[in-house]
């Protein structure tokens, strides 16, 4: 433990020949209900690069959450993972069992949910849930708990004299940044965020996202953010994934993907979204609404909403097509021999 | 702490109520109490025992209600219950011989309930979907929904009439002679299986029941989702985040379902002859002693307050958000 | 005894909700709804089913039993027999026809009292919550007091003042100590309906607050009002019984709490006359399990999280969706 705190002092240099710290292979969550089965995310694959800012935007119901759960194997019945694996540090977590599972917890891969408020024990304080983390993991010198405590406290600019209060005690931006330090007590690979800027106000959203970013670069850890608020991201993410309806459509590099998006639904979110910058455009929703997961439709999922849809979208699931960096899971974009 | 002392405020005022009902619903009722007295009496009684009687039911005639009434108040406050003349002694004297056996009895078996329902409800929603958790609250709402008495009179039947293992009846053996002794221990605790196990089996379903409840709800709540993130074992999950959160409402509820838990104590003192409280007041009605089922009504009342109270002070514990409210 | 066991406002069965769309086709379908979950919730369905056989013997006692419960005889405390199923007991009546004749009163006082009990409870509990201040304040001094004072204490004493009490009088005095719970859960269901748009749109168009109570407020209370009567049932058979046992209440009414009076005066479990006792019990139990069934059922039917999670249907989902992928893998690779 305390070999890689020192670690840290001096800030992460992972090799670049390392590879990929995250390999998600055709992923896969279902929901086991009475009434039928809900295919919440469906075949999902990706890398993740060490340091890397992976963003994941789609609107509600669109799988982002459960995605994420899926890969931390924090999923809750009825949800389930139903196929594929989740290769972190060369080992499958699909595969794990839970006490195997405990030993990367944490340590290698820590998380930042929605909101503070629910997600902090309203009956511990702050640093009785810091200490618990710590000692589940082998740190028991009192010291060195409080120590790091405070450490991780002041990176996020809080007074660890609030290491005694309890969560109510907070308000919702310390709340949140506290939830952010305790994520980062193991100084971890990788941090996976549940939108955890959508309970605040927009001024303190930013001023988190600028902290996130500020704590990435020092300490150089992974991170994975999910949101529904495209423009929150593309100034801070290296890679842009855009979801819908359980699937991926678009992956990219973010500048690419905002500059020019490839997908048509890709095009309906920007277009939601105009620049205060940019000239005037009249403003357009995507009209329709995201398809029954239960009985998913046959070809393209966004074929019903898309404005440019085909014949063969409505009979044919298309693949995923690499277009200038950029996979894009779209016939607009099969030029033959270029599907992945 | 504020509220704690709003709340001890409020049970001055619920004890105030207790004792104005105490004094003014006998009279309410056609006939003086005095006379339903008298009449256990048979036969004629001259005006001294008649006047000695009202005086200890707080009616003297030659003052008016309100002086009455604050003179009932005033004694009370002093302790002058009055006298039960069906046990032939001053009530605080009958309470005092019979308060220790409740409070053994209803104490142990009601924390006892609590301590194990509030657990097999934890571990019913902890493994839920598992043949544990599919019998178990079936099994309980059924206990919830029997009477008291009939338990005790069940278990009478094949414990002590049927095996002969143990005694249906009587806080402690006829001959015995209290004493601290070994023997006497003993018969006393034998004395007490029954009535307990009967309230124990009855009472522990309510606590499962809700204790199952609100962890199945807490379960689901982010900050279980977070344990587990954290690489915590599951049994300090369950515990520290699980339970201890669900376990506030129980504590609340524990005030609440004090009312039903001294009725069935009444009950099975009353089924086993369990000297306690309860059987006292239960006789008392069969020989119209007013002043004493006054006496014991008070006191049951005083023992519900107090543990409402410390389940307050509990709740106040365990839970940090209610401090800051006060 | 029971401890209401709703885990709090708004448990139960799913509301039509308080907007009058298609009122017609929406209330039909909430009932097939009803039914169907009913059918298939086990616990519902033993509890409908006992409740049924309860109803049924109350309505129609003379079917089942043909001898006077209360008529003299010579045979005293007699043993079962083929002529007295469950024998007699000490003034020579025929027990069976005790239990049978006396499952309509027991019915008669749960369901007035859970009726009156939930009724007054409303008033009060809605009052309080609509009225607010110094009313709020008063009535909830009254329901608190009445609440943390032991009932069934006070229920002792205050039937003992009834020397020749029977079942009216056991139906008033439990149904004036029974609403404190009850008027608590409302009032506070109440008070959070206070703020809710359709509440204030009523009093902009100036309707008159006992309008707004009765119309608008107390239909979307439906579930709870529910629960709280089958509670209060529950309670009144069970503290019924036990004020019966006690020997109150006992005035010409034919009841099994009654009976086991007598059984326990006459000491049956030492005399070998079981049944005297086990019966009557039995169906105080089978009852209050009717009443604690139907109102657990309903909590789980209106809040699926607390469903038991069979173990067969599980698996039986988890099959279903490894047949799917299998399916769709094929029809892929062709």
């Amino acid at each position: 433990m305390a070999h890689a705190l020192a670690d840290d002092q001096h800030g992460v240099t992972s090799p670049r020949e390392q590879g990929p710290i995250l390999q998600i292979r055709d992923l896969s969550v279902e929901y086991v209900l009475e009434s039928g089965i809900v295919g919440a995310v469906d075949k999902v694959s990706f890398d993740l690069n060490p340091g890397e800012f992976l963003a994941i935007v789609g609107e509600s119901g669109c799988g982002k959450s459960t995605l994420l759960f899926g890969i931390a194997q924090l999923l809750n019945p009825p949800a389930e993972i139903s196929g594929g694996s989740v290769t972190f540090r060369g080992r499958n977590l699909v595969r794990l069992s839970d006490k195997d599972l405990a030993a990367v917890r944490w340590k290698n891969m820590s998380v930042v949910m929605q909101s503070a408020m629910n997600a902090l024990n309203p009956v511990k304080s702050v640093g009785a849930q810091f200490k618990d983390a710590m000692r589940a993991h082998g740190v028991t010198s009192s010291d060195e708990i409080d120590q790091r405590s405070a450490t991780v406290l002041r990176m996020v600019g809080i007074d660890p004299v609030h290491l005694k209060s309890y969560p109510h005690q907070l308000s919702g931006g310390m709340r949140q940044r506290s939830m952010i330090a305790m994520a980062m007590l193991f100084t971890p690979e990788l941090i996976i965020m549940d939108e955890p800027t959508s309970a605040l106000d927009v001024v303190a959203q930013r001023s988190l996202m600028a902290q996130i970013k500020d704590l990435q670069r020092e300490f150089g850890f992974a991170v994975i953010f999910v949101t529904h608020d495209m423009s929150l991201v593309s100034h801070y993410s290296n890679r842009l994934m855009v979801m819908y309806a359980g699937q991926i459509s678009e992956v990219g590099p973010t500048r690419d993907l905002f500059d020019s998006p490839r997908h048509p639904y890709t095009v309906g979110l920007t277009e939601a979204f105009p620049s205060i910058r940019g000239p005037k455009v009249p403003l357009t929703g995507i009209p329709g609404s995201p398809p029954d997961l239960a009985k998913p439709p046959e070809g393209c999922r966004f074929a019903p909403r898309c404005p440019q849809v085909m014949l063969r979208c409505e009979t044919d699931p298309p693949p995923q097509y690499e277009v200038d960096g950029i996979l894009v899971r779209c016939f607009l974009y099969d030029n033959a021999g270029g599907a992945r | 702490m504020r509220l704690i002392l709003r709340r001890a405020g409020f049970f001055l005022l619920t004890l105030w109520a207790c004792l104005s009902l105490n004094f003014f619903l006998p009279r309410l009722m056609p006939g003086s109490p005095a006379d339903r007295i008298i009449s256990h009496l048979h036969g004629a009684v001259d005006q001294s025992t008649v006047r000695a009687i009202e005086l200890s039911l707080g009616i003297n005639n030659s003052q008016g209600i309100w002086s009455q009434y604050f003179t009932y108040l005033g004694h009370t406050a002093t302790g002058n219950l009055g006298l039960s003349y069906s046990q032939g002694e001053p009530v605080s004297k009958v309470i005092a011989g019979a308060l220790p056996w409740t409070l053994g009895l209803v104490g142990i078996t009601t924390i006892l309930a609590f301590i194990l329902g509030t657990t097999i409800g934890a571990v019913a929603a902890w493994r839920r979907g598992s043949r544990f958790d599919s019998v178990m609250p079936p099994l309980f709402v059924f206990t919830t929904a029997i009477p008291f008495f009939w338990v005790g009179m069940v278990l009478i039947l094949i414990f002590s009439v049927e095996l002969g293992w143990l005694p249906g009846s009587g806080n402690v053996g006829q001959l015995t002679i209290p004493s601290f002794s070994a023997s006497y221990i003993g018969d006393v605790l034998d004395h007490a299986i029954l009535p307990s196990l009967t309230l124990l089996v009855t009472g522990i379903g309510g606590w499962v029941l809700t204790m199952r409840n609100n962890m199945v709800t807490t379960l689901t709540e982010d900050y279980v989702r977070m344990a587990r993130a954290k690489g915590l074992s599951s049994v300090r999950v369950m515990t520290d985040y699980g339970a201890r959160n669900a376990i506030l409402p129980n504590l609340t509820g524990f005030a609440m379902s004090l009312g039903f838990v001294v009725s069935g104590a009444i009950l099975v003192e009353y089924v086993f002859n369990y000297q306690g409280v309860g059987y006292y007041l239960l006789n008392a009605v069969g020989y119209d002693d007013y002043p004493l089922m006054q006496g014991l009504f008070l006191i049951i009342t005083m023992a519900v307050l107090i543990a409402i109270l410390l389940s307050d002070v509990a709740t106040a514990i365990l839970d940090p958000r209610t401090r800051t409210a006060g | 005894m029971a401890i209401p066991v709703t885990t709090g406002a708004g448990a139960g069965i799913p509301e039509t909700g308080g907007e009058l769309t298609a009122a017609g086709p929406r209330r039909r379908t909430a009932l097939r709804r009803f039914t169907q979950a009913i059918r298939t919730n086990r616990k519902a369905t033993i509890g409908v089913a006992l409740m049924a056989i309860f109803i049924f013997v109350s309505l129609f006692p003379g079917l089942l039993a043909h001898q006077s419960p209360t008529a003299f005889s010579s045979k005293i405390t007699a043993a079962p027999s083929a002529a007295h199923w469950l024998g007699t007991d000490n003034i020579g009546a025929d027990i069976y026809a005790q239990v049978i004749d006396g499952t309509r009163n027991v019915m008669i006082l749960a369901i007035t009292v859970g009726g009156l009990t939930t009724a007054f409870a409303m008033v009060i509990g809605v009052a309080a919550a609509y009225l607010g201040g110094v009313w709020d304040g008063v009535l909830n001094f009254v329901t608190d007091v009445l609440l943390v004072i032991p009932i069934f204490p006070l229920l002792v004493i205050v039937a003992s003042l009834f020397p020749s009490a029977g079942n009216d009088e056991l139906i008033l005095v439990l149904s004036f100590t029974g609403w404190s719970y009850t008027a608590r859960q409302l009032r506070s269901q109440a008070q959070s309906m206070r703020s809710r748009d359709f509440l204030l749109a009523a009093r902009v168009r100036g309707e008159r607050s006992i309008y707004v109570i009765i119309v608008e407020i107390i239909p979307t209370m439906t579930s709870l009002l529910l629960a709280s009567f089958l509670n209060n049932a529950l309670y009144a058979v069970l503290a019924g019984s036990g004020l019966q046992f006690i020997g109150l209440g006992k005035s010409n009414n034919v009841s099994w709490g009654t009976t086991l009076y007598w059984a326990n005066q006459n000491a049956a479990w030492t005399t070998g006359r079981y049944l005297w006792f086990i019966v009557p019990g039995l169906c105080i139990a089978l009852l209050g399990v009717a009443f604690a069934f139907i109102n657990y059922a309903f909590d789980e039917i209106g809040n699926p999280a607390l469903r038991p999670l069979s173990a067969a249907k599980a698996r039986k989902a988890a099959e279903a969706s490894t047949r799917r992928r299998l399916a769709s893998h094929g029809a892929r690779a062709s």
